[in-house]
């Protein structure tokens, strides 16, 4: 795994809020991501999970410390520049499915390409139709976002995540709103991506049973990280 | 399919309600502007067609001799200046057929015409009126002042010893078609025409006292032989008359008079009602803007998480702006539609009510492509300058903030 360049490489980042009363959300994390991997970042709430998924899926910059994602140094990057970058190697799952209620199902996993390239080509069409069908909701492709249930409205989430082939997927406790069957379901889904395509999973989880079932997890308590096991 | 039409329409088709009250509150702004500026701008154009209805664009005259002392003051001999001003007297313009040339080839002059007018009484029996006899060339008045058109009784061909009255003269004198009267100018001739044709401007001043025949005719009543007293021009733009007229004044040392200049309280009028109709239409403006702009501040602050999500997708903030904007320019552009539809149903409502004893309308509404064309550009305009603040809020959202934790 050494001679492979990480995926994902964190150095010292550290995060303040506020202006004058600052408050220290992460202090100092260092953590390397290869490709390939499924690893879960668990910890006691207000730890700084989100934080550090925000700043590694390039929505915020760090106060402090370096990031390179794909060895390209984010920091140098203009905004539009760093929307392209985010958009092509990051697929986002967050706790709330965060689908867009005015457009279908299939609509919502066409939105990142069509976005992006500002045309809709019959590729993206083809792309989102297969990874709806991937997820099993071949049925129910032209349903609006907002008829779906939770666990589908997540797997069309994972979906869209999924929808430009980006190496790394980051998930905010994507199962968190879940019932346990949903959630089993959707993070078996995760797992099937994982195993089948390589895909690279970082997700935040609460739910130990999830934890369990990742090849690494990662502990943060406090801004810090407290525990890194490989399994 | 374009991304941003794509969206932008769909979060319009999505927000029906909103969408429809905004709609509906372009299209009564708009109504308003088109009802408004028909109205006025007809109201306008039928005032002056009815006052160029009877009077040429410009008049050229022989200027009035300056009064000049017969002895000049010296420094040792002071005179106290006696003026006596000559007794209006006809002359005719010097060389006037190379004048009527030199003025047709002037920029913006469509018509010239030559004219004899001179003070006269009618007399038919027991009757006596006070006239203006206006000698003329048929056929080059008629471009001038649509006479024909005009006509009450017979046709208009005045010359060979038959006249054109107006006419209130025409009852005042007791006289129709086929009637003789006598007419006795102040040079001290007299003569005896047949009425031809009677004829009624609309101009009380006008169908009262005028008197029109040949050129030829009114050259011996008023002792002129081959002279003309005036020239009577028709202008392409008739708010260029006082330019035109201060031109040709210069050109030929005549001098010149607009109908600008004699109306000018009309014109003074006109532009106070469009001052005020420019003041009403800009409230208009201002309070379509206002609806527009806050219907889409709401709607991105809605849907300012769905901003995150697309932003943290990859989509640059450009499109997000465009999304806005266009969302506003269509607001505008599908309101200006239903509005100018509105406001045509409006103005024409009007016309059919607000109407004169004869049937005609009272209110002439002018409904133009123009003014179509105008009212769509302007609240499209006015759509996009609303939502350009909404837009730039949307577009500078910042993803992380917007998406919010969890
Ligand atoms: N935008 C923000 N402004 C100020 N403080 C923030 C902001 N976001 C997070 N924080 C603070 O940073 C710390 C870490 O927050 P973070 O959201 O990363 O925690 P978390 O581990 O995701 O918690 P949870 O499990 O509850 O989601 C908390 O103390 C939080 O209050
Ligand atoms: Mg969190």
């Amino acid at each position: 795994m050494a001679e492979t360049p990480p995926l994902l490489e964190v150095v010292d980042v550290v995060k303040e809020y506020g202006e004058s009363v600052r408050t220290a959300a992460l202090r100092g994390v260092s953590l390397t991501l290869h490709a390939g991997e499924m690893a879960a970042l668990i910890g006691p709430s207000g730890s700084g999970k989100s934080t550090l998924l925000h700043l590694i899926g390039l929505l915020d910059r760090p106060t402090a410390g370096s990031l390179r994602l794909n060895g390209q140094d984010p920091t140098t990057l203009s905004e539009p520049a760093l929307a392209a970058l985010r958009g092509r190697s990051l697929g986002f799952v967050f706790q709330f499915h965060h689908l867009l209620p005015a457009f279908t199902a299939l609509e919502n996993v066409m939105l990142p390409a069509f976005g992006d390239e500002g045309r809709l080509s019959a590729e993206t069409r083809a792309r989102a139709t297969a990874l709806l069908t991937a997820v099993g909701l071949e049925e129910k492709l032209h349903a609006r976002a907002n008829q779906l249930s939770g666990g589908q409205k997540q797997r069309v989430a994972i979906a869209r995540a999924l929808s430009r082939n980006p190496p790394l997927v980051l998930a905010d406790e994507p199962t968190g709103n879940l019932d346990t069957v949903a959630s089993h379901e959707v993070f078996e889904l995760m797992r099937r991506f994982h195993r089948e395509r390589g895909v690279t999973f970082l997700v935040v989880t609460h739910d130990p049973r999830i934890a369990d079932r990742c090849d690494r997890v990662i502990e943060i308590v406090d801004g810090r990280i407290a525990r890194d096991e490989r399994r | 399919m374009r991304f941003v039409l794509f969206v932008a329409f769909r979060y319009l088709r999505d927000a029906r309600g909103q969408t429809a009250l905004i709609l509906a509150a372009v299209s009564v702004g708009v109504a308003v502007i088109v009802f408004l500026s028909a109205l006025i701008n007809g109201l306008q154009s039928s005032l002056i067609d009815k006052t160029l209805g009877s009077q040429s664009h410009i008049t050229l005259r022989v200027p009035r001799e300056t009064p000049r002392p017969l002895v000049d003051a010296t420094p040792e001999r002071a005179i106290a200046r006696q003026v006596q001003v000559a007794p209006e007297r006809l002359r005719s313009i010097d060389q006037w057929p190379a004048v009527v040339a030199s003025l047709a080839r002037l920029e913006g002059v469509t018509a010239v015409s030559p004219m004899v007018t001179g003070a006269g009484t009618a007399v038919r029996g027991e009757a006596k009126r006070p006239i203006t006899v206006r000698g003329i060339e048929p056929e080059l008045f008629r471009r001038i002042i649509d006479v024909p058109r005009r006509m009450v009784a017979g046709r208009f061909d005045p010359g060979g010893g038959s006249v054109a009255i107006g006419s209130v003269l025409a009852a005042d004198l007791g006289v129709g078609l086929g009637d003789t009267v006598r007419i006795v100018t102040a040079e001290g001739v007299s003569d005896v025409v047949r009425i031809s044709g009677v004829f009624s401007l609309g101009n009380m001043g006008v169908d009262k006292t005028w008197v029109l025949t040949s050129l030829r005719h009114a050259q011996s009543l008023f002792a002129l032989a081959g002279g003309v007293t005036g020239l009577e021009l028709k202008v392409g733009d008739v708010f260029e008359a006082d330019a035109v007229a201060d031109e040709a004044q210069r050109r030929t040392g005549l001098a010149a008079e607009s109908w600008m200049r004699v109306n000018a309280e009309l014109l003074v009028g006109l532009s106070a009602q469009s001052s005020s109709k420019t003041m009403i239409q800009f409230f208009v403006v201002v309070a379509v803007a206002l609806g527009i702009a806050s219907v889409l501040i709401v709607s991105v602050v809605q849907k300012s998480r769905e901003i995150g999500i697309l932003r943290a997708f990859g989509t640059p903030a450009r499109r997000i702006l465009a999304i806005f904007l266009t969302e506003g320019a269509v607001l505008g552009l599908v309101g200006s539609f239903f509005g100018s539809a509105l406001g045509t149903l409006l103005a024409r409502f009007f016309e059919t009510v607000a109407r004169n004893p004869d049937g005609g309308p009272k209110f002439p509404v002018v409904l133009d492509v123009p003014l179509y064309v105008s009212a769509s550009l302007l609240a499209t305009v006015v759509g996009l300058a609303a939502a350009v603040a909404p837009a730039l809020r949307a577009s500078r959202l910042d993803p992380a903030t917007a998406i919010g934790n969890g």
